[in-house]
């Protein structure tokens, strides 16, 4: 059976001035996978979930999300888009001037308009009892740790219950034990709301444990694909330095 | 000669991009779909805690410029349009430029500074991709408040002003309370009101403006986000005096002088 891809990528490039970030990558998410993209600092794997929402969009090349062309779609066309896909910011990206109630409220309100206070009350309640912080409702984003601060922004994400969720560096500056929770998290998440994953990282333990698939982003192009076992035991010098410290 | 180029092109762009920027505001603005809470939320933070900082100004303004007035005009025997001249000078000039450029200090640098920030820490991306207009929720809600707001200042700076006025005349001389107001309001006609008043909408709507696009479109960075609030208060100053010149002109055209 063949499966279904719900995102696609194809001959990806996307130059900042003389900067060329991607050039020609291709890739494809499986339905309900979780696929980890490893790659250094800066060499454009955030740059590849941003074109995915529409936030940047390519130079050239394609990008499908459910079979959309993300370039083509109207202001209308890709908030519905947008609507089914998840995205976790690597600084969590909370509203600020807001409490966490209010953070998780604010996507709810204002895609849900129908919904009573009593429904938006239980529905923050469940959010914020799937990331474990149901006693954080109330506190503001600045009171929060840095662990805390992604699991609401987790909670705020997966609120809409999307289709499609995109890591960006889920564990970066976090200490170890948190970041190990994390990557649970994110399992917990691919189980419970059935999504497909994209996982931007460069944090091999995190990949490890989530991947279904990983591939690595080398130079602006798609190096290597496989699932993390078989990229670990590759001779290739140019993937070595990445499981070195495992 | 290069660099002289470069820098009336990034004039020109930036220029470009804020009345683009503007363009954008108008269209949203007349849109059925509002956040209401969100722009009364504004208000009162425009509005509302802006009032002391304008009202002490005002005072003093008040009082200063009638103080300073009155050894020139008692020069020439003119001590009886103290009043008048103060009133007119308050209500037409004074009143709606001080209060703007107070306004565009407070407000621009506060909303230059937080969407700046909000930029940089990826809320206003965050926003977007939650499929809700960043645009609607941040910007027009904070400029609308600018409008409303900025008119409805300036009412309470030159009634504080005008009263300081008062105190400002009794301080050297005596003068009613009832003859004050009748001398204050038989010198002020329709004409000097309605322009004064009218200008204060465009006032709101350049610090709105500006303060929101330069934190909109902040760089990355902290340096970023204080540069954005300190442009917003630089450029929307430099604004208020260059509408100020235009509608002097229009209304001088239209015979409002």
């Amino acid at each position: 059976m063949k499966e279904e891809s719900v995102v696609v990528t194809q001959n990806l490039i996307k130059s900042f001035e003389n900067n060329h970030v991607l050039k020609g990558f291709n890739m494809d998410l499986q339905k309900g996978e979780n696929l980890v993209v490893l790659g250094k600092s800066g060499s454009g794997k955030s740059v590849l979930i941003k074109c995915m929402v529409g936030l940047l969009y390519p130079d050239n090349g394609s990008v499908k999300v459910f079979g959309k062309e993300v370039a083509d779609l109207s202001v209308n066309e890709l908030d519905d888009l947008r609507i089914r896909i998840g995205f976790l910011f690597q600084s969590s990206a909370l509203y600020d001037s807001m409490t966490v109630r209010e953070n998780l409220e604010f996507p709810l309100k204002r895609h849900q308009p129908t919904l009573t206070q009593k429904e938006l009350d239980d529905l923050v309640m469940e959010a914020l009892a799937n990331v474990g912080l149901e006693r954080a409702a109330d506190l503001m984003p600045s009171e929060l740790s840095g662990g805390m601060r992604k699991r609401i922004g987790l909670a705020r994400t997966l609120i809409l219950k999307p289709e499609i969720m995109l890591y960006d560096e889920p564990t970066t500056g976090l200490d170890p034990i948190t970041s190990r929770e994390i990557s649970e998290l994110i399992l917990e998440v691919q189980k419970n709301y059935k999504t497909s994953s994209i996982i931007i990282t460069h944090d091999m333990d995190c990949a490890r444990t989530v991947a279904n698939r990983v591939i690595i982003l080398i130079n602006g192009e798609r190096y290597a694909m496989g699932t993390f076992e078989e990229l670990m035991k590759s001779d290739d010098p140019q993937l070595k330095p990445f499981f070195a410290a495992l | 000669m290069d660099k002289n180029q470069s820098g009336y092109k990034v004039f020109i762009e930036e220029i470009g991009s804020i009345s683009a920027f503007t363009w954008k505001f108008i269209k949203a603005f007349f849109n059925r779909k509002q956040e209401w809470k969100e722009i009364f939320r504004q208000c009162y933070i425009i509005g509302y805690q802006s009032m002391p900082l304008v009202g002490i100004t005002a005072f003093i303004m008040g009082l200063v410029l009638t103080v300073q007035s009155r050894p020139t005009l008692e020069e020439f025997g003119a001590v009886s349009y103290l009043p008048a001249m103060v009133a007119l000078s308050i209500v037409r000039e004074i009143g709606p430029v001080v209060t703007a450029l107070i306004c565009a200090g407070k407000i621009g640098s506060s909303i230059g500074a937080e969407l700046g920030s909000m930029r940089v820490t990826e809320q206003i991306d965050a926003m977007e991709v939650s499929g809700t207009n960043p645009f609607r929720y941040l910007v027009v809600t904070r400029v609308a408040a600018c409008i409303f707001m900025l008119p409805v200042l300036v009412v309470v700076a030159d009634s504080i002003s005008l009263y300081a006025s008062y105190l400002g005349v009794n301080l050297k001389g005596v003068l009613t309370w009832n003859l004050y107001y009748h001398q204050v309001f038989e010198s002020l006609s329709f004409s000097d009101i309605l322009p004064a008043y009218i200008k204060t909408y465009f006032f709101g709507l350049a610090i709105g403006i500006i303060g929101c696009y330069k934190g909109y479109y902040s760089n990355k960075g902290t340096e970023g986000v204080g540069l954005a609030a300190n442009s917003a208060v630089v450029v929307s100053s430099l604004v208020v005096f260059i509408m100020d010149l235009i509608a002097v002109q229009i209304a001088d055209m239209l015979g409002y002088t």
